[in-house]
């Protein structure tokens, strides 16, 4: 049952990403990222990851996936260009990501990974034990990303002014 | 009977090389970050799966983090092609050749 769910899962994520990248149009191109992420969001949930399903949900495809639609219909990206592709561009493309694919799974299979959960013991499924960790384990972390998020939001500040509102001399 | 670690890890390379493929086929810059998100959320299933199948929770602390990064990082990316687009009417790479001798 289990693994029923997870072969059409990852089959309708797998499907979702190759139309993020084949798409012409920029958004369908984001609305097929975001069924990509749900995706991702329902593999989360059977890894008993439900705090990470939820925020994937949340910050990804309520934010990210949000504002990516904002800017292509801000810079009014609609229409798009057609896909074409060079053709040794093209080539080297598949190439390389076909070479990645194939490494990986290669390490995959042949380091051994042990492939039974431990039982009874959902570790991922408990807040108070988020909370504990990022209390005590990863206190500095969190004050860290803290700082780097009020950075980002000063430096998307800066960047977003208008050119000619620096007064010249 | 639970899907194996193989197969997540698997489902995460060929997400991750699928967004890879998109970063290097496409040439609209929005449709490359989208991809490079793709790639971003990819590594994070491997290290769920790698934290569920090893009874730890420090893989799914460091998702936590990386979830952060990321929203802070698109923040900042969309920004940047947005003051591009105002510079240069445009945001297609092969168009963005200043660098090219």
């Amino acid at each position: 049952m289990e693994q029923i769910a997870f072969t059409l899962i990852s089959l309708f994520t797998l499907s979702c990403a190759v139309g993020v990248v084949l798409s012409k149009n920029a958004v369908n191109g984001a609305m097929c990222l975001l069924l990509c992420l749900a995706g991702i969001a329902g593999l989360f949930i059977q890894l008993h990851a439900y705090l990470l399903a939820f925020l994937l949900v949340w910050v990804y495809a309520g934010a990210v996936v949000a504002l990516f639609l904002f800017i292509i219909m801000l810079l009014d990206m609609q229409g798009g260009r057609q896909l074409k592709i060079k053709g040794l561009q093209g080539l080297a493309g598949v190439i390389a990501a076909a070479l990645l694919v194939v490494g990986l799974n290669l390490l995959a299979v042949r380091g051994r990974l042990e492939s039974a959960p431990p039982v009874g013991h959902e570790v991922g499924s408990r807040l108070s034990l988020y909370s504990y960790q990022l209390l005590t384990t990863y206190l500095l972390p969190v004050q860290v990303v803290g700082f780097l998020l009020l950075i980002a939001m000063l430096g998307v500040i800066v960047l977003s002014r208008r050119v000619d509102a620096v007064p010249s001399k | 009977m639970t899907p194996a670690l193989n197969s997540y890890v698997m489902l995460s390379a060929s997400l991750f090389a699928i967004g890879f493929l998109g970063v290097l086929l496409r040439r609209n810059t929005l449709v490359i970050y989208m991809c490079l998100e793709l790639m971003l959320v990819s590594t994070t299933l491997a290290l769920v799966a790698f934290s569920r199948f090893n009874g730890t929770q420090d893989g799914d602390v460091f998702v936590f983090f990386i979830l952060t990064v990321a929203a802070a990082e698109v923040a900042v990316g969309l920004a940047i092609i947005v003051a591009l687009f105002r510079a240069r009417q445009t945001i297609q790479v092969d168009e963005l050749d200043s660098l090219k001798h």
